[in-house]
């Protein structure tokens, strides 16, 4: 297990230090940082100033290494825009986006894997069809629209919820749902499927045979095996919630890391972007290394991998 | 013999419900079993062998149609027991050995927490004491340092070893009932002696009734007391294993035992018998004899309802002819 655990984690500090080669390259994707810097005005010695003030001008493996040995301690250099160090500013909106992506994910998990198992247990019935239509819903519903119908109908109509901001925990339950939602379809059907296939295996006869209850038969004996696919794709999720929660958090005002993404591109504020490229690599890095411990958990079988 | 039988069964039928019609699958099938007997059931595949246990355990699939005029366990009929109550029974009193032991355990969990469970689920012990049983049962199968295979999992133990854990889960409850299911057929056949040698071994010291399905005529010569016969869903003889295997007296009988080497009589080079044919469909009505088509004695009354012919001593056969021996074959 430990074997098996170092050599993931090998592999993931591997895929993180490809991830920061790219992201820092972006610097130079759209042609020389110092004059995109300087701004059309600017003269060739401005241009120059700029070029020798940030470093520009010293070779790329150089100023990669520097950015990564900086990056490394937390320190991602200035904002462009809002002249305040990166880190910092990262901080700020992630705490949001986080807490956003947790309750996302959770509210997906919850009601996916029980309806999963209840459409698996009696295929074709009355249950499962009604799950099989809510997925339907789940991955046909743009979020932005289905976004918009929750605070028309929470907010404006019936005056429960606050349609945005961040003030308290009310402010996220309408977001979580949307969000949760997005993520719930495919792991509810992958849930199904894996369950489907793991009922009719051998060693759930098995468990029957020894006089197990059908609660235990489903979550015991049926569930740690049905499981396994349903962590990788929930991390992956996970991750893509955390990064690309863009269009939730604009509708509800959540002003997060996705947000801060979005407005970073349009401002061509590369120091943040590249932060947060790393940052939202990273998070996919963690969620799929947990995920590969968690499946080995689960599956002794994997663990040999 | 006036102890209740610890199993009796009589006019069992299982229905299969297909596109196409019913498949009779078992068709009236009667037979009793006593405290510490072996019952080998013998037939085919497809002859409704597995079903009949699974019948017994109360383990067919819902969409199977299960009856009945008699099911009982010790007296007690099983037919319309609550489930919570078939699910005491199970693994408790009455235990099964499956066909595929590469497939049977749990992936999941250790071979130590599986032998475990079928003790905790009917017993108030500790774990630790479960354990202790556990171990005390590997050894008992025959497997080697029996505390440390209680953390591997079933990946790391070969299928003879599996079947050895398998046969030991059985047992954690000392059932008076083991319904073991072809327990040799996805072994090597150096293990499979074994492995039949230690499941009688065990019957006989905890005085357990035992019900052998296999197709297998050597195993059921080394150890059954009682054989039925079984085919296309019936029974079609059954008896002592003495009786079946000195008098057989239904022509299937009797092509089955042509169907295996004798040392000292079957002669090197000589051809073995077979049965020409195939198992007829058992989907829609199925009348008379389901043999006659295969068989050598068939004449017109085969088409109609056959009669079961009993002797004395238990000996039972359906068919039309009353003393088949007699008649050349």
């Amino acid at each position: 297990m430990l074997t098996f655990a170092l050599k993931r984690l090998g592999l993931a500090v591997l895929v993180a230090l490809t991830v920061s080669a790219v992201s820092f390259s972006l610097l130079y994707l759209s042609g020389d940082p110092a004059s995109a810097m300087a701004g059309e005005s600017a003269t060739s010695a401005d241009i120059e100033a700029l070029r020798r003030l940030y470093g520009f001008d010293r070779p790329f493996l150089v100023q990669y290494g520097d950015w990564l040995f900086n990056a490394l301690q937390g320190d991602f250099g200035q904002s462009y825009y809002f002249k305040l160090p990166v880190s910092q500013l990262i901080a700020d909106r992630l705490s949001i986006t986080m807490l956003l992506g947790v309750c996302g994910i959770s509210f997906a998990l919850v009601t996916a894997i029980p309806l999963g198992v209840a459409a698996a247990v009696r295929p074709n019935s009355f249950i499962d069809r009604t799950a099989l239509f809510i997925s339907v819903m789940g991955q046909a519903l743009p979020s932005f629209w289905f976004g918009l119908v929750l605070i028309v109908i929470f907010s404006i109509q019936l005056n429960w919820l606050p349609p945005s901001g961040s003030g308290s925990w009310r402010n996220f339950i309408m977001p979580t749902v949307v969000l949760g939602y997005y993520a719930m379809p495919a792991i509810m059907r992958l849930t199904r499927a894996g369950m489907l296939e793991v009922l009719n295996a051998d060693y759930i006869r098995t468990a029957r045979a020894k006089g197990a209850g059908e609660w235990r038969v489903m979550f015991k004996h049926a569930l740690r095996n049905a499981v396994v696919p349903v962590v990788s794709l929930a991390a992956v999720q996970m991750g893509f919630m955390l990064g690309g929660s863009i269009v939730v958090e604009s509708i509800f005002a959540l002003h997060g890391a996705g947000y801060l993404a979005w407005e970073s591109i349009g401002r061509n504020d590369l120091p943040t972007v590249q932060a947060l490229i790393l940052v939202f690599a990273g998070f996919y890095i963690v969620f799929t290394f947990l995920s590969d411990l968690a499946n080995a958990w689960l599956d002794p079988r994997i663990r040999v991998g | 013999m006036s102890e209740e039988p610890i199993l009796a069964v009589e006019g069992l039928t299982i229905d299969i419900p297909l596109a196409q019609g019913t498949l009779h699958a078992v068709r009236g099938i009667d037979f009793e079993l006593n405290r510490g007997e072996t019952l080998c059931i013998v037939g085919e595949s497809g002859s409704g062998k597995s079903l009949t246990s699974l019948a017994v355990m109360g383990l067919l699939p819902k969409r199977l149609e299960c009856a009945a005029r008699k099911l009982a366990f010790r007296g007690t009929e099983l037919q319309g027991q609550p489930a919570s109550a078939m699910r005491q029974l199970r693994g408790n009193r009455m235990a099964m050995i499956f066909q595929e032991p590469m497939t049977s355990l749990n992936p999941a969990y250790t071979i130590g927490d599986q032998l475990a469970e079928a003790l905790l689920l009917h017993r108030r012990v500790s774990k630790a004491e479960a354990r202790a049983r556990a171990v005390e049962l590997l050894g008992k199968v025959g497997i080697t340092a029996a505390e440390s295979r209680l953390s591997q999992y079933p990946h790391q133990l070969s299928g003879g070893l599996r079947q050895r854990v398998m046969i030991a889960m059985a047992l954690m409850c000392e059932p008076e009932l083991v319904i073991a299911d072809e327990p040799t057929t996805a072994l090597d056949v150096t293990i499979q002696a074994q492995i039949l040698r230690l499941l009688v071994d065990l019957q006989r010291e905890m005085n357990m009734a035992m019900i052998l399905v296999t197709h297998d005529l050597g195993v059921v010569a080394r150890v059954a007391d009682k054989v039925a016969v079984m085919y296309a869903g019936e029974v079609v003889e059954q008896g002592t294993a003495k009786e079946i295997f000195e008098h057989p007296s239904h022509p299937y009988t009797q092509g089955l035992l042509r169907c295996i080497p004798v040392p000292g009589r079957t002669k090197p080079g000589e051809h073995l018998g077979s049965i020409p044919g195939i198992v007829p469909s058992l989907i829609g009505k199925v009348e008379g004899c389901a043999f006659r088509t295969r068989c050598d004695l068939a004449e017109s009354a085969c088409a109609k309802p056959v009669p079961i012919h009993r002797t004395q001593g238990g000996h039972a056969w359906r068919c039309i002819h009353s003393d088949t021996e007699r008649v050349p074959a």
